[in-house]
């Protein structure tokens, strides 16, 4: 300050005007952060913070005599994490089980899907007199209540009066007796069905989008030059959408490796073996066995896996698309 | 400041403060309640009629009555019984719950380990009318032996075996089974042309671990030691659970199909006379639901092993029903205990257990000649002299979820043509018992 009053004339008038010029000169930078804090915060609340204190309780042996006061709750170090991860122990071996039941559940889910979904988008592709209805109709398991919906199929799945049997054993004659679709092992092959049925309509939507920019000259060029239909799906088509399939497969792989709904709704509290798929088995190590500390210790391990794979397949798939380019 | 990523962590860092300090304030766990709110109560019913509608409207008049007589407003909540123990969980939990509700009174020692409820010290039961009201069967039900009470006891219910008269009578069978092999010869007799012999729940995990843990009293084969660690396994265990699921397995007589129930499927069979038997809990006003008339089926006790069986191996029912718990967090305690008082009143008791088609564990209200059909007389005197509670430990609901799932496999495996041998029994008990932490 001593300096500024000692100073010559000409920097002394100059300070005063650097002063408030500063103030905008801040004031505009830092806008751009305010604006953003509601939503900062929000996220924090929402996201962060609980995600936070999931990790923290991985950490603890939170049973049924600490969750009433988690701070009472003994740390346990990586006490949970070993026990999730000792594959030759039970509740290891139960988790990997799991694990791979998710993992085959979730190719199939993503896969089937992906293919229903950008084979009815091809088939819209072109005008037709009730294009638009089909589209709306194909649609409509997107629409629907997701616990509405699944219930529904749970009494479609059922064994002695569902429609499922009726229609394979009764009219059509396919199968030989009743099987049972909600327990023992055709349970998975009904998870898979209800699963791909409701994600399906998101694939054909976005694809759908996607398609509407591929430009129709590309197409007519294509014919001239004697390229079949399998040639353009294959040239053109499918070049045109990685952009949206990139998107598109990871954001099924997530929704269906973490769908909770449909099985829980399907199966209810204890699903069968053969579709114990992770979520639910996490639900089932917390609520049903009240060791929260175990089962925040294997969402956290679910989050990493997730995470490993999320960045794997960004990594591969933007490099691919730069070497393209 | 003249570094703007400077500027942008001290911005993020007060909003990060914000949020901790937000969270901080909305988190706060009120230690012991308190009575900072006189004039209303929470209460959260289970669903004892046959919806929730019902419940609330035996319930409403009650609860009216209530707001006369102390001014005291209380608000009804009837949860379902998928979703009750969650939501106890929850509030537990969260420390944000009813001023009173309803739990299974298996789970009363559970909940007592959490440290949710507020225990009924000799002061409070003083207030209530004293210990002596209620019957010893339904207190000993109410929380580990030696503890004061986590709950008092509200409706009481017990096993009884309902048997269909005209489909009996049809097969020559001139009574209903007093043991096991009669019942299963009956039940060969009753079974065929698309009716069988007895009917379970088989997906359900709360039937299946109660019929395991009832079973095995008959076997003497105890869930859980003496100082309450898990013992699933053990070869008689085994033996009471095979006995269960051969059923289905071996002897045949409930249909494959029971394997998948869970929604009170096999009370509709028996209403329907698809099935001749049913091992069920009061299911007088479930049957007049399902257009069952009361005069025809039977209700006896549930067989044992031997005619003569004896001491503690003579059990065909645990003790069933529904207690009544005061929340710790609550802040209108005193108003809690006398809506405790209220309800467990001998008026109450017989309006509501009536009106349930339940057992008041209040002995001054059992003699209300409400009480005295043959059905309920049978299933009292069982709840008096043959029912015994589940093992009042801390990990008596992880019992019931663990061992019910895996029975509810086992059903699985047999209503698929898979052998169900002592081994496959064993694996699937140990497996069970496997998934409890091991402490």
């Amino acid at each position: 300050m001593t300096v500024t009053t000692a100073a010559p004339p000409s920097p002394a008038a100059e300070a005063p005007a650097r002063g408030p010029r500063r103030a905008v000169r801040l004031r505009r930078a830092a806008l751009p952060y305010v604006l953003l804090l509601p939503a900062l915060v929000l996220e924090l609340l929402v996201h962060l913070v609980p995600m936070t204190v999931g990790a923290v309780m991985s950490f603890k042996e939170l049973t049924q005599f600490f969750v009433r006061d988690w701070g009472s709750a003994p740390w346990t170090g990586l006490g949970n994490y070993r026990v999730a991860v000792r594959f030759d122990a039970p509740v290891g071996q139960a988790l990997l089980h799991s694990f791979l039941i998710t993992c085959g559940f979730t190719v199939l889910s993503v896969g089937l899907s992906w293919l229903l979904g950008t084979a009815a988008a091809i088939l819209t592709q072109e005008r037709f007199r009730g294009r638009a209805l089909l589209r709306g109709v194909f649609l409509i398991p997107y629409a629907l209540p997701v616990y509405a919906a699944v219930i529904t199929w749970s009494f479609m799945f059922q064994r002695d009066n569902g429609l499922v049997n009726h229609l394979f054993h009764d009219q059509l004659h396919l199968a030989s007796g009743h099987p049972f679709w909600l327990i023992g092992g055709n349970s998975f092959a009904a998870l898979v069905t209800v699963s791909v049925w409701r994600s399906w309509p998101f694939a054909f939507l976005c694809l759908t989008a996607g398609l509407q920019n591929i430009p129709r000259e590309l197409y007519e060029a294509a014919a001239m030059d004697g390229a079949g239909i399998w040639q353009q799906i294959r040239r053109i088509t499918m070049p045109s959408l990685r952009p949206v399939n990139q998107v598109l497969v990871l954001v099924l792989f997530l929704w269906t490796f973490n769908d909770f709904n449909t099985p829980y709704v399907l199966f209810g509290k204890s699903a069968p073996d053969a579709a114990d798929v992770i979520s639910i088995h996490i639900y089932q190590s917390s609520f049903i066995t009240w060791n929260f500390g175990s089962g925040a210790a294997m969402s956290v391990l679910l989050l990493l896996f997730l995470l490993l794979v999320t960045a794997g397949y960004l990594i591969a798939t933007t490099r691919g698309r730069d070497a393209d380019a | 400041m003249p570094n703007p990523k400077a500027r942008a962590l001290a911005v993020v860092a007060a909003a990060l403060a914000l949020t901790a300090t937000a969270c901080g304030g909305g988190t706060t766990i009120s230690g012991s309640g308190g009575n900072a709110h006189p004039r209303t109560l929470t209460y959260w019913a289970s669903n004892q009629g046959a919806s929730l509608a019902d419940d609330k409207r035996v319930l409403a008049p009650e609860l009216a009555k209530f707001q006369r007589q102390t001014g005291i407003k209380v608000k009804l909540e009837v949860i379902g019984w998928p979703d009750l123990l969650n939501r106890v969980l929850a509030a537990t939990i969260s420390g944000q719950g009813p001023d009173v509700l309803n739990i299974g009174n298996t789970w009363s020692a559970s909940l007592q380990a959490t440290g949710a409820l507020m225990p009924f010290d000799a002061g409070t039961l003083a207030a209530i009318g004293g210990r002596d009201r209620f019957a010893p069967a339904a207190l000993a039900a109410t929380g580990a032996a030696g503890r004061d009470p986590a709950a008092v006891p509200l409706y009481s219910l017990s096993y009884g075996l309902y048997w269909n008269r005209k489909l009996f009578r049809q097969a020559g069978i001139a009574r209903p089974p007093a043991t096991w092999d009669e019942l299963t010869a009956d039940g060969r007799k009753l079974t065929g042309a698309g009716h069988w012999g007895l009917a379970v729940e088989g997906a359900s995990f709360a039937e299946n671990a109660h019929h395991a843990f009832i079973l095995g009293q008959q076997h003497s084969a105890d869930f859980f030691t003496a100082d309450g660690r898990p013992r699933f396994n053990s070869p008689r265990a085994v033996a009471a659970v095979k006995q269960f699921v051969d059923f289905m397995a071996k002897d045949k007589i409930t249909a494959p199909g029971d394997a998948e129930y869970a929604a009170q499927q096999s009370v509709q069979d028996f209403a329907s006379g698809k099935a001749a038997m049913l091992m069920w809990q009061s299911a007088a006003s479930s049957l007049k639901a399902h257009g069952m008339r009361p005069d025809d089926y039977g209700v006896a006790p549930v067989p044992f092993q031997t005619a003569d069986a004896s001491g503690r191996t003579r059990v065909d029912s645990m003790v069933a029903g529904i207690n009544l718990a005061v929340f710790r967090n609550s802040q209108n305690h005193d108003g809690a205990v006398k809506f405790v008082k209220f309800m467990t009143s001998t008026t109450e008791q017989k309006t509501l257990n009536a009106a349930y088609g339940s057992i008041p564990p209040v002995t001054q209200a059992q003699g209300d000649p409400a009480f005295a059909s043959a059905d309920l007389t049978t299933l009292r005197e069982v709840l008096a002299r043959t029912a015994t509670p589940l093992p009042q430990v801390p990990d008596e609901s992880q019992f019931e979820t663990l061992v019910g799932t895996a029975v509810k496999d086992l059903f699985a495996d047999a209503a698929a043509g898979r052998p169900v041998t002592e081994a496959s029994v064993r694996a699937a008990l140990t497996k069970a018992q496997q998934q409890l932490p091991t402490s």
